[in-house]
């Protein structure tokens, strides 16, 4: 699935938080939005996913003009998995996992077994089978983060976004969660927080400073060092790592480099 | 320690009927105890047999074994009474369910919107005032009704933002609203002329079932099925919504339409009862919590259930507010709280259930 960003801009009151940005995204790519805080990522991503609606500008699916489809046309084609849900009451993980599927149902329709299908196949391919009929509160926020991720794959949509997915989560499921939603293989847009995971892991990255794109590119094209002087106002060293083969960014604070 | 919920599949729509069917069975008895219990005490086959042949279809084909008396105490005075009970108690706990999940919060309850002090307002003024007696013996439940919507359009209107209404400002412009209603309401009460009509308005205050009559029937019964189906039918958005707004937008939920008609819906439905009632606490609050620690937050389970168990409680409520003190009768919302306060500090102490407040 294809997704292009035209020109799209949002104000609150006559605050600018996103400047005419466009940008685009190729079936199959993982692309990366960094930023600091106060950049306009989440409202980016809130006005490509529909909870914001832009001044200006226009979101194309494939083509199709995303304000002219239904919401639920939209979730069928186009799911998110934001930062670990502040859940107001508690579900068992399957309950959440079959939300997925509401895009797809009718009013009176039930759910079928087909349903109940994919929602197994989403929870196995996330390796949380063994907890669908588990309270969802008592999971780790890792597991959190795979059950939504579950969620997001039985709405069978061709495009995912993630909203700083890895935030409040070790070190070690940031990697394992990183790991398989690469692995799931869909077309991702997703908002990162730390660059060294965006620079492992994505295949184009957007850095957005002051609602406006200031570049755009490969990791290795993006992560120069004026740049996140400019962007990030720190001072960094940017080298190829031996393993990994991708860039590798490491931070020179004030007190130990003068 | 997390509750574990049944799982999906047909083993378990088997199981989920078993217990719709046991709460049915469990609120016929209830409703034939309470129509048994009285004053006057009355075999359970004289009750059935009378309602029988009160039924068109059946008049005359029953052999009838009792006295005018009876059929007067069970057909005109208790049945319309606890049947009344039952569908105020459904009610009150279906529209507790959807206002809580409107609002997202725990506490919320079905007055949330201020319903019960607007409702209060419109009966205070008939009650002490004699205001609307135009409409005769339907002035109080008219009054009642307009007053809640006028304090439901209020909140309404409050919350609106830029065409947007946001949850916060719903539940704050809700407070607001009741507090300025309820200063209203005791202003009435206190420059009321007549001393025995501050004890009326407080009784209905309270909330209250005496006044039930078959007439008066019709409309909360159709009101309280058709607001349940239409929330049963919107399960999905409902479970969405719990989610967080955002959640539910990209689960396909167009949010600020459905909003919209679950507010219109819960002003519809909590000021049909309060107006026939008066203002029944604690229903609305209690039983879709002890709903959700028995099967699960699944509103598709949630409703039914809370249903019933709201119907049963309210006719067993009922049956307490008439007999503890006979021959004076309690106001249904003194016992309502009496035995919902303690229940429901029991539930605050059980560790597990998170009353929709996350982990802590």
């Amino acid at each position: 699935m294809n997704m292009k960003v035209e020109e799209i801009s949002y104000s609150v009151r006559d605050k600018r938080l996103i400047e005419s940005i466009s940008l685009e995204i190729i079936e199959g790519e993982f692309i990366g939005l960094i930023g600091p805080n106060g950049s306009g990522k989440s409202t980016l991503l809130k006005n490509i996913y529909r909870v914001l609606k832009p001044d200006r500008g226009g979101v194309y699916l494939n083509g199709k003009d995303l304000s002219q489809m239904t919401q639920k046309e939209t979730a069928r084609s186009m799911a998110v998995v934001s930062q670990e849900a502040n859940m107001a009451f508690d579900f068992a993980v399957m309950d959440i996992v079959m939300m997925g599927r509401a895009p797809h149902k009718r009013l009176l329709e039930s759910d079928t077994a087909r349903d109940q299908e994919i929602a197994e196949r989403a929870l196995a391919r996330v390796g949380m089978q063994h907890a669908a009929s588990s309270s969802f509160a008592t999971l780790s926020g890792g597991e959190k983060q795979r059950v939504l991720i579950a969620r997001a794959l039985a709405q069978e949509a061709g495009f995912l976004i993630l909203d700083e997915p890895t935030n409040h989560l070790d070190i070690r499921y940031q990697l394992q969660m990183m790991d398989l939603v690469k692995a799931l293989k869909l077309t991702s847009f997703a908002a990162l927080h730390d660059l060294n995971i965006a620079a492992c892991y994505c295949d184009r990255i957007y850095v957005l400073n002051d609602g406006r794109i200031v570049a755009a590119g490969r990791p290795e094209e993006v992560m120069q060092k004026e740049l996140l002087l400019r962007v990030f106002g720190v001072k960094t060293q940017i080298s190829r790592h031996p393993s990994t083969g991708k860039p590798a960014i490491t931070f020179l604070p004030e007190m130990l480099v003068n | 320690m997390g509750s574990r919920t049944p799982r999906e599949g047909p083993h378990h729509r088997v199981w989920f009927a078993g217990i719709l069917v046991l709460l049915a069975a469990m609120l016929l008895v209830s409703i034939t105890a309470a129509v048994m219990l009285g004053p006057v005490a009355i075999d359970p086959g004289t009750v059935w047999k009378i309602a029988l042949s009160n039924l068109p279809g059946f008049a005359g084909k029953v052999d009838q074994t009792w006295s005018q008396g009876q059929s007067h105490i069970i057909w005109d005075i208790r049945f319309p009474r606890v049947l009344l009970g039952a569908v105020v108690g459904a009610g009150l706990s279906v529209a507790g369910v959807a206002a809580q999940a409107l609002m997202r919060n725990s506490l919320a309850d079905p007055y949330i919107l201020g319903v019960s002090s607007g409702a209060s307002v419109g009966a205070t003024l008939v009650i002490l005032l004699g205001a609307f007696s135009y409409f005769g013996q339907y002035a109080l439940s008219l009054a009642a009704f307009m007053g809640a919507l006028v304090a439901m359009g209020l909140v309404f209107l409050l919350a609106r933002v830029a065409g947007r209404i946001s949850t916060t400002r719903l539940l704050l412009s809700g407070i607001a609203i009741s507090m300025m209603m309820s200063a209203a309401t005791n202003f009435i009460v206190t420059m009321a002329p007549r001393e025995e009509g501050i004890r009326t308005a407080m009784y209905w205050m309270m909330g209250s079932l005496a006044g039930a009559k078959w007439s008066y029937m019709t409309f909360p019964v159709l009101i309280v099925l058709a607001g349940t189906l239409l929330f049963l039918l919107q399960y999905r958005s409902l479970n969405a919504l719990l989610m967080g707004d955002d959640t539910a937008v990209t689960l396909g939920v167009n949010i600020q339409h459905f909003r919209i008609v679950l507010i219109l819906t819960l002003a519809l439905l909590t000021g049909t009862l309060v107006s026939i009632s008066g203002s029944i606490g604690f229903v609305g609050l209690m039983i879709p919590h002890i709903v959700r620690l028995l099967i699960g937050s699944d509103h598709r389970r949630v409703l039914p259930v809370s249903l019933f168990l709201g119907a049963i409680f309210i006719v067993w409520a009922d049956v307490l507010a008439r007999m503890a003190l006979a021959p004076e009768e309690l106001p249904i919302g003194i016992v309502t709280a009496l035995c919902g306060g303690p229940f429901f500090i029991w539930l605050l102490r059980r560790s597990s259930y998170s009353f929709g407040g996350g982990q802590e």
